[in-house]
């Protein structure tokens, strides 16, 4: 006892074992331990539930043959007779076959009451003697410490064993070279083959057509692509780089968010040289891009009265009325801005490329303060 | 009873000593504009103000927003659908029983368009698909479908259930709504949504999307609960809560209580 606790002792008697151990209570036995009715009647219970599960098991591959699953989708409320029989057959079998190993072990088995004994985890002091005697034993015959030559050897060649798990990783895919940095929108004001393509214009998502800036009023949010993955003639590119996995792997990273807002509003950022954005939003339409930079989901939940964009997956928020600065959630960066110009048609288009990677962030990508 | 007294005090106040409106619009355009602006005071311009122009909280936002450009159809659709009147301010205005009668809509939403721009409410034209004939309609919905998923699942869900927002808002379903109401809320943005105006997705474009949302109802529901098709939060909620939860309380149950007998063994048996 510490000194604090002194008082306390005081109201303790010093008798040793001031109540005398009561022992265990009595064993009280089951019915079935003490009546022979009971006991057969649960003997019979325990069977007629393996019985069950029995039924049920032949039930599930009567269903299987006899129900079609092409056929009657929406008998047995909706859910389909094919589907709700065989998963209402196998699950009641497996049930029924522990309900019976319950049963069984609660009503029939001995019903003993049984004190373990704690023990130490320690080995005794022989055998751990003992053990340790035979690893030098096993040291010395082998003579493991007598011949560093087959010693160092054999480390080598273990060791060496690492490596092709190594280089194996490299058959995981093709290096991905710089195509994170880019997207298909740097293809606008290229030069192919002596032609110079035109800057990029911003296509409605799903209609394809070009969007006019005068098209937008304050409030409006499409949905963008980059119209090359809709017209690619008139961007000098082959069609078939824009289709099947091809459009994915460009819808991946090209695709856009066009906002009109209040140009009041707008907060322009700062560029990687240190100048300022002002010019690359026209009339209050802003472009950002609609990959989240925490994981990579499309995000478009935006909320016109507040300008923030909230990323379904796991709630970044950005707020594109200030060059997509994270305002909640775990995104790490805030959402690159495309700077956008109108052509001499009066459409949308991009002033170039995405001047960072789009989406998540990996190890080897710049960053550049935008506030 | 306070809001009463101070809605017919402030109208009545108004009725006394606004100026006479001149105005170009027919006779009978003047008369219902005149009768939706009584309404308006009694009904609206509490958190609206007077003439429209919206009402400030102390922290300097919307109480109510201004209502100068919102047009004709975006009264059609906040009080079409109850939205509109607010039982209470809140972050989200939700759908309830319709309050006014559809002459009294009409001659809201007629007061409101003559207080400044904004679009009118949509002819029936540009949402029915009456008079269609099969393959055109099929197109149609497939194209609908098609812009649905690229403009409209983000906040509605790809069943159109609806979903969660940021601060206490959600984006409603919009399943079983009516095609006018949908057509009036991509035209108009209601409280925090987008506009999708002429310009950002054309009518017929608008037609093609209501044509899709129309369908969804009729598609049969393959493999089980939907449980309001809201994906994996609602599914995930069932199977954590009701998928785990009922076979742990029935592994309790089964192992909590063992029926132990008063009688003793007989030593000879045992």
């Amino acid at each position: 006892m510490t000194d604090v606790h002194d008082h306390d002792t005081a109201a303790v008697p010093a008798v040793p074992d001031p109540i005398a151990d009561p022992g265990l209570p009595e064993h009280q036995w089951r019915p079935t331990d003490v009546d022979d009715k009971a006991e057969k009647r649960a003997e019979r219970q325990v069977a007629s539930f393996f019985g069950l599960s029995a039924l049920f098991t032949v039930l599930f591959l009567v269903s299987y043959f006899a129900l079609d699953v092409e056929d009657d989708w929406t008998i047995v409320a909706g859910f389909g007779a094919s589907t709700m029989a065989l998963g209402t057959c196998l699950g009641l079998a497996l049930m029924f076959i522990g309900i019976g190993v319950i049963h069984w072990s609660r009503k029939l088995m001995a019903d003993h009451e049984i004190v373990e004994m704690r023990h130490p985890a320690r080995s005794s002091d022989e055998d751990r003697e003992a053990s340790l005697a035979a690893l030098s034993t096993g040291g010395a015959e082998s003579g493991i410490g007598r011949r560093p030559l087959i010693r160092n050897s054999m480390l080598g060649a273990v060791g060496l064993l690492g490596l092709p798990a190594v280089v194996m990783l490299r058959d995981l895919g093709p290096l991905p070279g710089d195509a994170l940095e880019h997207t298909i929108w740097g293809q606008g004001g290229k030069t192919v083959d002596g032609t110079t393509v035109p800057l990029m214009r911003v296509a409605r998502d799903a209609i394809g057509t070009p969007i006019l800036a005068s098209d937008l009023e304050i409030g409006d949010l499409v949905n963008a692509q980059p119209e090359v993955l809709f017209n690619p003639e008139r961007y000098l590119v082959d069609p078939e780089d824009v289709e099947g996995i091809n459009l994915q792997v460009h819808k991946s990273k090209a695709s856009l968010i066009l906002l009109r807002m209040d140009p009041a509003d707008i907060k322009p950022g700062r560029t990687a040289d240190g100048g300022s954005r002002e010019n690359w939003s026209v009339n209050g339409i802003v472009a950002y891009s609609k990959i989240c930079t925490h994981v990579g989901c499309p995000i478009s939940l935006n909320e016109r009265t507040t300008h923030h964009l909230l990323c379904p997956c796991h709630q970044s928020t950005f707020d594109l009325a200030d060059s997509g600065k994270v305002v909640f959630g775990p995104a790490g960066r805030p959402l690159p801005q495309l700077p956008l110009a109108v052509d001499d048609e009066g459409y949308l288009v991009a002033q170039s490329d995405f001047d960072e990677p789009v989406g998540p962030s990996f190890w080897e990508r710049d960053y550049y303060d935008r506030f | 009873m306070v809001l009463l007294v101070g809605l017919l005090l402030t109208g009545g106040l108004y009725a006394a000593f606004s100026p006479a409106q001149a105005d170009s619009a027919t006779a009978a355009d003047e008369e219902l504009i005149q009768e939706g602006r009584e309404l308006f005071l009694v009904g609206c311009a509490f958190c609206h103000g007077q003439n429209g122009e919206g009402v400030l909280t102390q922290g300097g936002s919307q109480y109510g927003p201004a209502l100068t450009d919102v047009g004709a159809a975006a009264v059609d659709f906040q009080v079409g659908t109850g939205r509109m009147p607010m039982a209470q301010p809140g972050s989200q205005a939700p759908r309830k029983e319709v309050v006014y009668s559809d002459a009294e809509i009409e001659a809201l939403a007629a007061f409101v368009d003559s207080l400044g721009t904004g679009p009118a409410i949509p002819d029936e034209e540009l949402y029915s698909t009456e008079g269609m004939d099969e393959d055109e309609l099929e197109e149609l919905v497939v194209r609908g479908g098609q812009i649905f998923l690229a403009n409209c699942t983000a906040c509605h869900n790809f069943e159109g259930s609806g979903g969660a927002m940021p601060r206490g808002g959600y984006a409603p379903k919009i399943r079983g709504v009516d095609s006018k109401h949908i057509y009036e809320a991509m035209l108009t943005g209601p409280q925090s949504m987008d506009t999708f105006s002429d310009g950002n997705i054309p009518p017929e474009d608008k037609k093609a999307v209501i044509a899709y949302l129309n369908t969804l109802d009729e598609q049969p529901g393959y493999g089980g609960f939907s449980f309001g098709s809201l994906g994996p939060v609602s599914e995930g909620i069932t199977a954590w809560l009701i998928g785990l939860g009922v076979p742990v309380a029935f592994a309790i149950w089964i192992a909590a209580h063992t029926t132990r007998s008063s009688k003793k063994k007989d030593e000879a048996q045992a």
